[in-house]
């Protein structure tokens, strides 16, 4: 497969709360399977775990975040689309395009994180 | 009396000069609004959640073109609430 034009996303998930550790697991490696089986290169995960909602989804106050950072071409997007709409862990997804700002915020961010955790 | 009076005027009338109003992104060289950040965000919105005026915060065009869009996405990834009371 040809990977010329690779592009920085960033993905969002909210995951059902009813989801088990390794459930919650399985899920993210399920994506992130996809991303890599179509030329995606996974620069970043991040799961952020159990946090409360804004408003309620489906009826449920809390969620599962999860955050991925990925260099993809672009037509993995409807792919991913699809299986995101698809799956029924999945209550909410977002992907955003990183300008270069914003993939070097995220960098920046990454090693400030870095420094806390191993001062 | 006459004199006294215009004492009073040349006298200097208190007025409060108000400080001039800034971008804080241009000022402290922030390029790019993080959406996943509620607690800034946070800084843009009323009590109620609604999006302050560019007269109010002061900032820029350019970026408060950029918070009004990561604000959007932050409460479509239900980070920020639509509507609310007491928010702060």
């Amino acid at each position: 497969m040809a990977t010329t034009n690779l592009q920085s996303y960033e993905l969002m998930v909210i995951f059902t709360p009813v989801l088990a550790e390794d459930d919650f697991k399985a899920a993210q490696k399920k994506f992130s399977d996809l991303i890599k089986e179509h030329g995606g290169v996974i620069t970043h995960q991040n799961p952020w775990g159990l946090r409360s909602l804004a408003y309620p989804i489906e009826k449920k106050t809390t969620g599962l975040y999860w955050v991925l950072e990925f260099d993809a071409p672009t037509e993995l997007n409807a792919k991913l689309e699809i299986q995101m709409n698809r799956d029924e862990n999945v209550m909410r997804h977002m992907v955003n395009k990183l300008d270069k700002h914003a993939v070097a915020y995220n960098v920046r961010k990454r090693n400030k994180n870095n420094e806390v955790a191993a001062s | 009396m006459a004199k006294q009076n215009d004492i009073k005027y040349l006298t200097s009338t208190r007025v409060e000069k108000r400080q001039k109003k800034y971008c804080r992104f241009k000022k402290l060289g922030i390029r790019y609004v993080d959406y996943k950040d509620a607690e800034f965000l946070k800084k843009f919105v009323n009590e109620q959640g609604k999006m302050l005026p560019r007269r109010i915060t002061g900032n820029s065009l350019k970026f408060q073109r950029k918070v009004a869009h990561a604000v959007k996405k932050a409460r479509q990834m239900a980070l920020l609430p639509y509507v609310t009371d007491l928010l702060k």
